[in-house]
């Protein structure tokens, strides 16, 4: 056996489960929430981390399911990633999550990993935490202090780290609806399939009437230590003739302003920079053809 | 610490055990059960060797603990063949068309295989080379495996019509 020991619990809520977190969190080795595992057990089993105790959540039907609520789909953060892949109302409100779930890890990993699980562990180069940065995405925590909310914008906040406090659990994820006219497209490169992306871009493109790029949301992956928005090559395109606009320039503009990409065995930080703005430029002319040709 | 009581389904055979809870249900099925065709290579979810089928799909047994398996059913590679030894579609396939040398890894592409030829039975060889890329092969160079996929496509097709043509119903 390889991990530190620890001591199990699975509550039958979420209030449980916070009650759990907030009562054994303070003690020795602390306490930590365990969903699909497929990130937290290689760490215990590498021993990067250890827990006096794990609370399992993955059982809690509160947190699983897909839900329409208003113009925002609502994600139980439990739900597992094959489910999220395979939902038809996943593909049809939120595609860019659908076109991301390939990319995350192996099937027998998609099987038992967590949209939640995914989003909170916060990896630079996870696809999922790029989709909710991109979408501007709502999470939805609960502590004993009572459920609250944060942004996309707020959450990731260094390597693995993210807004969420010791004591609170994340619960459900809502996802904002684009509407017509509007296409998504994710491209990534790595080495081997089911690898984390040496760099990876999303791009979400919604045009009117005229052709013109009436909103844009441009998402990086693996060229930080979070993952990142193109804010400015984003607002350099809105209100232009979509057909005006050079993917090779947006895919160099998205680049601009990135100052932590990782240099690793893999690559350098000037070549992961130039793989960055070809996935971008890729990814935008696959998001504008499918804006283009959604009525 | 404290042990904790499982009771689950291992190849249709109860089994009520107290193990630690950090035992992984990898060590669990090898250890506890004497189940030794489930393999361990990485231990920490890369190489795919150790995979079972839990509740029908095919998940990593290193990145699971023993008690988060209470009360599923798991199958594991000696759950595979026929209760008379007759090889399943896939293993009589592995074995035709040589997809394995030394065979470390075959317990995890036996599973992996089952398992995404009974949600696709009549998968395209990219669909075929994306299902296998969770799983390691250091011997073969993956062509015989590809090729064994596709062979057990076509014996599961000759089979008279079974439940559950790739040995495992869902």
């Amino acid at each position: 056996m390889k991990p530190a020991s620890f001591d199990y619990h699975r509550p039958d809520s979420v209030e449980q489960a916070v009650g759990l977190l907030a009562e054994l969190g303070d003690s020795g080795d602390g306490a930590k929430v365990l969903a699909g595992g497929q990130s937290l057990v290689p760490m215990l089993s590498m021993r990067l981390a250890y827990f006096d105790h794990l609370i399992d959540i993955s059982r809690l039907s509160e947190l699983q399911g897909i839900d329409l609520r208003g113009d925002q789909l609502w994600i139980g953060a439990g739900t597992t990633e094959a489910t999220v892949g395979a939902d038809p109302q996943v593909r049809q409100a939120v595609p860019l999550l659908t076109l991301a779930t390939p990319y995350v890890g192996h099937f027998q990993i998609r099987n038992r990993g967590t949209l939640g699980g995914s989003i909170a562990h916060a990896d630079a180069a996870g696809e999922y935490p790029a989709v909710a940065l991109t979408l501007d995405a709502v999470m939805e925590v609960t502590s004993p202090r009572g459920p609250s909310e944060i942004a996309a914008a707020d959450f990731f906040t260094g390597l693995w780290e993210t807004a969420v406090e010791p004591d609170e659990v994340l619960t459900g994820v809502r996802f904002p609806l684009w509407g017509n006219r509007s296409g998504f497209a994710v491209r990534e490169f790595a080495r081997r399939h089911g690898d984390y992306a040496i760099a990876g871009a999303l791009v979400g493109v919604q045009l009117d009437d005229d052709d013109r790029v009436s909103r844009c949301a441009i998402g990086l992956l693996g060229l930080g230590s979070t993952p990142r928005r193109a804010s400015a090559a984003e607002e350099a395109v809105v209100g232009k003739p979509v057909g005006e606009v050079s993917p090779e320039a947006i895919g160099q503009a998205a680049m601009a302003g990135l100052d932590d990409i990782p240099e690793d065995l893999q690559g350098s930080a000037s070549y992961r920079r130039k793989v960055g703005a070809a996935m971008t430029a890729r990814a935008w002319i696959q998001a504008t053809r499918e804006a283009a040709s959604n009525a | 610490m404290h042990e904790k009581a499982v009771r689950l389904s291992v190849n249709g055979t109860p089994i009520t055990a107290s193990v630690e809870p950090r035992m992984t249900l990898a060590d669990f099925l090898r250890d506890t059960c004497g189940l030794t065709g489930t393999h361990l290579g990485c231990e920490h979810g890369a190489c795919g060797a150790c995979t079972v089928l839990l509740d029908g799909a095919a998940v990593r047994s290193c990145l699971l603990f023993a008690v988060q398996a209470d009360g599923t059913e798991v199958t594991t590679v000696e759950g595979i063949a026929s209760p008379d030894g007759t090889l399943s579609p896939v293993q009589s396939a592995l074995r035709e068309c040589h997809g394995l040398q030394c065979g470390f890894c075959t317990p995890g592409f036996v599973m992996s295989l089952t398992a995404l030829l009974r949600d696709n039975p009549d998968p395209t060889d990219s669909e075929i080379r994306e299902g296998l890329s969770g799983n390691f092969c250091r011997c073969t160079g993956y062509q015989g495996i590809v090729a064994a996929a596709h062979r057990a496509v076509e014996l599961a097709s000759e089979m008279p019509a079974m439940p559950a043509e790739f040995g495992v119903a869902r």
